[in-house]
């Protein structure tokens, strides 16, 4: 690795990185260059010319310069795009609270637009008041706002046969952590009163899969909620507008989005995304079902494939973690496949059923390393190796892998995603 | 009245209206908050489409195996296939018994879905793709009736309804059990896991770049991500 400038005012960074491109094949992204005309001493144009006023941009975007950071599909994964899903790009991001705009997507049948003014949600079944409420009632409710992350079961569910996508917004992106505004569903419920032999609850979306999914009651009165806002501004259509249900530590299949029915019954509804779907077949051709929680998981988003290292030196190792059993209790790395483990520093908030941010400060001299991460979360409950989850649950099951990944660090500063035995 | 007097009342009445709604915080009063309205029973049955297991939810009207072989032709059919096959990358929905327990299992109604509902319920909200809800319910019999004989679980006479709706063995109906892990996979609650010497050396046995399915990353890298 060279720290000499390069050829006609190329930057070291720029260099680096080429370097890294040429190395790394036809993945690798092209390489920018910094232009000198607005480094010192030289006064940029940024610095000279008035910019945009106030109330130009009336519901601002990033910068344009940030453009590559973007939510990407996988296009061979799935039939249609309206079918499909598009991951969150970790490995550009920071901190625990996932920006609105990248929040992955996971749509069956494309992103529904409701009109606020025509939105309805019903509760009805084995209630003593069958209700009919707008997006107006539903904000006139007590609310509540809490940070909670969502994980599609289907997350790295393209990596249970070996190491498959080259990326952990594509192995790791089906997941965000947003805080949310809404009414605990709770609240709801006893608004229209249940019955005595209330046990679960089925929640059905107002997109054109009209998404459902059964709840036992005690999940319902414990911590859901009907949500409205995420990161205080309302839903965005692709999350739910205007009202999605929030069904904290749960599969996000769950969390149905476009709300438009509440149906209180005395047994599950064993829909499609129940059964046919969101089921976990093991290798004796038996499947789990009902298996709801989200296990405790972590990943390093920097460096990955995708946030290749640039330079030798100190060097920040970043990640998240999260589990659906509670609180993350600790985050531990390895540099060298899971032989030995240092815990890492979580940093920021370390909330209920929320993602945690965690650091691991190294000083990195160019050797190769095996770098993986391992949540533990206040159950006790410690992530496990890819190989002994297939140990129990075999190859087949989709769903639920929470794994302990590995990515290669390779000495010109490139990551690839590895197994490793 | 003078202005200092209406300015006065005015803060009288105030007082009144924020002392109220602090004695109701967070609590509702006997009978609810009283927001929203009565659900009608028309607007409830509009809306009022799901089906359980033991048919619970399911309309009047039937159809048959023949009737369902037209619907499925014209609705059905360029996508899942003339025999539930698939055409092109679409689901495929019969066939595929006995390959759940095999390398590559192949997941249809005849080999994985446990109750007609679930394949009932969800053709009824949700096909045909793209034109969600627009079948009646003869139709939506009849096209359930013919999956179900793409599957070989009903012969070529028989006709689906509320009646017969109890008659159907889904194969696969006892292929599911209750979540398990806290059991199966107890021996990950494991607080104090190994941190020094957990392993032999890790050699990499496979790679990402090898299979190089990752869609091609064409943005320039930034120094900053
Ligand atoms: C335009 C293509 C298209 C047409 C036409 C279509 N489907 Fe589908 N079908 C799909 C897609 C896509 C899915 C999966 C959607 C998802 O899971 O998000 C699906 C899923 C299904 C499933 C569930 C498969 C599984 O594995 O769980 C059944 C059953 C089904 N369709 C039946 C029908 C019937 C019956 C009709 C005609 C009335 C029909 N489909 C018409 C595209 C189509």
């Amino acid at each position: 690795m060279s720290e000499d400038k390069g050829p006609k005012g190329t930057s070291r960074r720029g260099f680096l990185a080429g370097a890294a491109g040429l190395a790394a094949g036809s993945a690798a992204p092209r390489a920018l260059a910094d232009n000198v005309k607005n480094l010192p001493p030289n006064v940029p144009d940024w610095t000279r010319a008035l910019g945009d006023g106030v109330a130009v941009r009336t519901y601002g975007n990033p910068s344009k310069h940030e453009k590559h950071v973007a939510r990407r599909d996988v296009s061979w994964l799935t039939a249609t795009p309206e079918s499909s899903v598009s991951f969150t790009p970790l490995h550009q991001l920071d901190g625990i609270i996932t920006p609105s705009g990248l929040c992955f997507e996971r749509h069956h049948s494309g992103i529904a637009e409701i009109d606020p003014q025509d939105y309805r949600l019903m509760l009805h079944g084995l209630v003593n008041k069958p209700l009919m409420l707008t997006l107006a009632d539903l904000k006139r409710f007590p609310r509540t706002n809490k940070i909670y992350f969502l994980e599609c079961a289907a997350n790295s569910g393209m990596e249970w046969r070996g190491a498959q996508l080259n990326g952990c917004q594509y192995t790791h992106g089906m997941v965000h952590c947003v805080e949310y505004t809404g009414v605990p569903l709770k609240v709801l419920l006893e608004e229209a009163g249940l019955k005595t032999n209330a046990k679960w609850i089925m929640a059905e979306g107002g997109d054109a899969a009209a998404m459902n999914r059964s709840i036992p009651l005690a999940k319902a009165l414990d911590d859901c909620l009907v949500a409205y806002r995420m990161n205080g501004e309302m839903l965005r259509p692709e999350q739910g507008y205007p009202a999605r249900l929030v069904v904290p530590g749960w599969e996000g299949n769950i969390w149905v989005k476009w709300l438009r029915r509440l149906k209180v019954g005395d047994q599950p509804w064993e829909t499609r995304e129940e059964t046919a779907k969101y089921t976990d077949l093991l290798a004796n051709g038996k499947a789990r079902k009902h298996t709801f929680v989200m296990d405790a998981k972590s990943v390093i988003t920097s460096p990955s494939p995708q946030a290749p290292l640039q330079q030798k030196g100190f060097t920040v190792i970043s990640g998240l973690a999260w589990s659906g059993r509670g609180k993350v209790k600790r985050v531990d790395v390895s540099l060298d496949g899971g032989k030995n483990w240092r815990s890492a520093r979580i940093d920021g908030l370390v909330l209920d059923k929320a993602c945690v941010r965690f650091y691991f400060e190294i000083d990195w001299k160019g050797e190769p390393l095996l770098l993986q991460s391992r949540a533990i979360d206040e159950s006790g409950y410690a992530q496990p190796t890819k190989d002994d989850l297939r140990k129990i649950r075999g190859v087949n099951s989709i769903y639920h892998n929470n794994g302990i990944q590995t990515w290669h660090l390779k000495p010109d500063g490139e990551v690839e995603n590895v197994e490793v035995g | 009245m003078s202005k200092s007097a209406n300015a006065a009342a005015f803060v009288v009445l105030s007082m009144l209206a924020l002392a109220a709604p602090a004695l109701a915080q967070g609590k509702a009063q006997k009978h609810g908050f009283g927001i929203g309205r009565a659900a009608t029973a028309a607007e409830i049955a509009g809306w009022d489409i799901d089906v359980r297991p033991d048919g619970q939810g399911a309309p009047p009207g039937s159809g048959s195996v023949k009737a369902g072989e037209e619907v499925y032709a014209g609705k059905c059919a360029a996508c899942h296939g003339e025999f539930g096959e698939s055409a092109g990358r679409w689901p495929q929905v019969a066939q595929g018994k006995g390959t759940l327990a095999s390398h590559d299992p192949v997941k249809t109604v005849g080999s994985y879905y446990p109750y007609l509902s679930s394949v009932f319920d969800y053709v009824r909200r949700s096909m045909p793709f793209g034109d969600a809800q627009s079948l009646g319910n003869d139709e939506l019999y009849a096209v359930v009736a013919y999956l179900l004989f793409l599957n070989d679980i009903v012969d070529d006479k028989f006709v689906l309804s509320k009646e017969t709706w109890s008659k159907v063995k889904m194969p696969n109906a006892g292929g599911f059990f209750a979540d398990d892990r806290e059991t199966s996979e107890k021996a990950f609650w494991n607080p104090k896991p190994c941190m020094t010497n957990c392993r032999s050396d890790a050699k990499i046995t496979g790679r990402a770049r090898v299979i190089d399915v990752t869609p091609e990353d064409k943005t320039p890298r930034r120094g900053v991500d």
